[in-house]
């Protein structure tokens, strides 16, 4: 068997459900339990620059 | 600076202006004659620059305006990024009317220098690598600063990204004029620019992960990935696709590494994914950061934001071999092209989602914030574009599609619609903060371009469906004998009025530019326009807000 021939092989067998497996994996792992305060967090870090100003506006 | 080091630098800029001296006058032609000219020029002013500034340290900090210390955000490149992106959106999209022009009225192509093959190369790379490239580069660092909260990494190398990209810009512009091109699609540049974007690129990726390395957040927020995908996915794109094989070291003509239906797959892998990760991830990057700051409000689900980036990542690295639907290229990877192209339609959907999910509770600033305006337009165009795209892909339809106005109406309305408005978009965001005003100089005047902006999409991507399905059309009518019916000058001259109205959308949204010009211009200058609110209420009086009270005496009746 060629090289390409062999690559081939690995590409549409194991390498395909090594990606598939990688994705889902990545994709479900937003899900993890304990995620949800994680992510909130994250998404509110970009406005801690302003915390200060949103203080203000409060009153 | 010590004096060998000054003596040194000079010595350096002269030796490279020596070479550029010897490979203009040795070149083979005169495309590249003239670039080496143009890199003679380049050292020679750094070489003048270098000795004026012996022994002072402080005039290069002036020019460079090198930051000192780590407690400020390292913004000049930024700012200077943003003054380019407004200089490069105005030189691309008058090279687009000029050439949407000619192709209405053919007379304007000027031979040899202008006319429409040489011209178009130079309005594609100049929105999507001179415009959309430098508020990328901007945008990034603006973004991976702020969220990392640490100043930018390297600053030398952060200024060499810019100006070694400004030199890029202009020597692929320059070139595509001279006729030096290597004819492959959104890659235009011959083989020693290719070599000095990958340098350029590399010190990008440095500058961008070392200020990540430096963070103070423990967290990389979501952008600062899709930003990292983008400059790792083109380094590694634009080093495949560029490939080749130079003529000789003194001139600029080239050949690719691949040949035949190879070398078309690996183009159009290339080009595809110059859309996905130059015109989709990194503008996704600006959405998730300056969507929600403008809006005030954090990302409608961050979580949904993360599954976006991997179906992205991992789905759209396989649609290239759509563009070769009915090709030499086997049909198998046709339809894998088609399939994937398809199944792409769900992420995009989802991030776009996303992003007009944010403005949930705060829907009311689409009437009062024009910035806000254009983000929703631009995401819907995002969502137009990424559901017309899978479906041109399904081979049924590219049979009619393929090769028409309808594929150039379909990129312009994810172009102007999408990476257009969200870059002006993030450019009102981006010109106060940086330069320390209140506000935009006028408000007013983002509500103009908006609408400018939007309806000239508007005649464009109509009159492009209309034109595209008839040629289509054309193309494939056969007459009872078996014979086609019209010839290829008929389909053209068929189209005559819808270029003049494509055109027309090429002005209006030219016109809303350099209306958006014009206000960046007087903001930095400081000047604020005196002018009604956006979303006022309508004029209040509470003196007269009650009731009339009537007189205690009745009236006498007639």
């Amino acid at each position: 068997m060629s090289l390409y021939d062999q690559l081939r092989h690995l590409a549409d067998s194991y390498g395909l459900i090594a990606l598939i497996v990688l994705f889902l994996g990545l994709c479900l792992w937003v899900f993890r339990p304990g995620a949800r305060q994680h992510n909130q967090e994250a998404a509110r870090s970009i406005f801690k620059d302003e915390e200060i100003e949103r203080d203000d506006d409060d009153q | 600076m010590q004096a060998e080091a000054a003596l040194g630098r000079v010595g350096l800029w002269f030796g490279v202006l020596l070479i550029s001296i010897i490979l203009a006058a040795t070149a083979r032609d005169t495309g590249f004659a003239a670039h080496a000219t143009i890199i003679a020029v380049v050292a020679f002013v750094l070489m003048w620059m270098s000795a004026a500034r012996f022994d002072p340290m402080g005039k290069a900090r002036g020019f460079f305006r090198m930051p000192e210390g780590l407690s400020r955000y390292d913004d000049d490149p930024i700012r200077w990024g943003v003054l380019a992106t407004m200089f490069w959106a105005l030189v691309g999209l008058l090279a687009g009317v000029f050439i949407a022009s000619q192709l209405a009225f053919p007379q304007l192509n000027f031979e040899p220098y202008f006319n429409f093959g040489r011209v178009r190369p130079l309005h594609t790379s100049a929105v999507i690598f001179a415009f959309g490239g430098n508020i990328l580069i901007a945008s990034s660092f603006y973004v991976v600063q702020r969220t990392c909260r640490a100043q930018l990494a390297f600053p030398t190398l952060a200024r060499f990204v810019f100006w070694g990209y400004q030199l890029f810009i202009v020597l692929a512009a320059s070139g595509y004029l001279f006729g030096v091109t290597q004819s492959r699609e959104y890659a235009e540049p011959e083989w020693y620019v290719d070599l000095w974007l990958t340098i350029v690129w590399v010190a990008y990726l440095i500058v961008f992960v070392g200020t990540l390395a430096r963070r103070t957040e423990p967290h990389i927020y979501v952008a600062n990935w899709f930003y990292l995908s983008f400059i790792i996915t083109i380094a590694m794109l634009h080093i495949v696709n560029n490939l080749a094989v130079p003529v000789a070291w003194n001139g600029s003509l080239s050949f690719s590494a691949f040949a035949g239906v190879q070398d078309a797959l690996t183009q159009w892998w290339y080009g595809h994914n110059a859309v996905a990760f130059f015109l989709t991830v990194p503008f996704l990057a600006m959405m998730y950061y300056f969507v929600p700051k403008q809006a005030e409000r954090p990302v409608y689900s961050y979580r949904l934001s993360i599954i976006h980036f991997w179906s992205l990542i991992f789905l759209y690295i396989w649609a290239g071999p759509h563009h070769l639907h009915y090709t030499a290229l086997p049909d198998w990877a046709q339809t894998l092209g088609m399939v994937f192209s398809v199944i792409l339609w769900m992420p995009s959907w989802g991030g776009m989602i996303n992003g007009l999910m944010t403005l949930n509770g705060a829907w009311d600033k689409v009437r009062t914030d024009p910035i806000i305006r254009m983000m929703v337009m631009a995401l819907a165009f995002y969502g137009m574009a990424t559901f017309e795209g899978p479906m041109l892909s399904i081979k049924a339809v590219n049979s009619l599609s393929h090769y028409t106005d309808w594929t150039v109406g379909h990129v312009h309305s994810g172009a102007l619609g999408w990476n257009g408005l969200i870059s002006f978009a993030a450019v009102y965001f981006l010109v106060p903060r940086l330069w320390k005003r209140e506000r935009m100089y006028s408000l007013r005047m983002i509500n103009w371009h908006f609408w400018l902006a939007t309806l000239g999409i508007v005649f464009y991507a109509a009159s492009m469906w209309v034109a595209g399905i008839t040629q289509g059309l054309m193309w494939r009518e056969y007459g009872a004998d078996g014979y086609l019916v019209n010839s290829f000058a008929e389909t053209v001259a068929a189209l005559h009025e819808l270029y003049i109205i494509r055109a027309l959308g090429g002005v209006m949204y030219l016109s809303g530019a350099i209306i958006m010009g014009y206000n960046v211009w007087m903001t930095i200058a400081g000047r604020l326009r005196e002018e009604a609110p956006m979303g006022a209420m309508p004029d209040y009086d509470p003196d007269k807000d009650r009731p009339i009270v009537r007189p205690a005496t009745p009236e006498p009746a007639e």
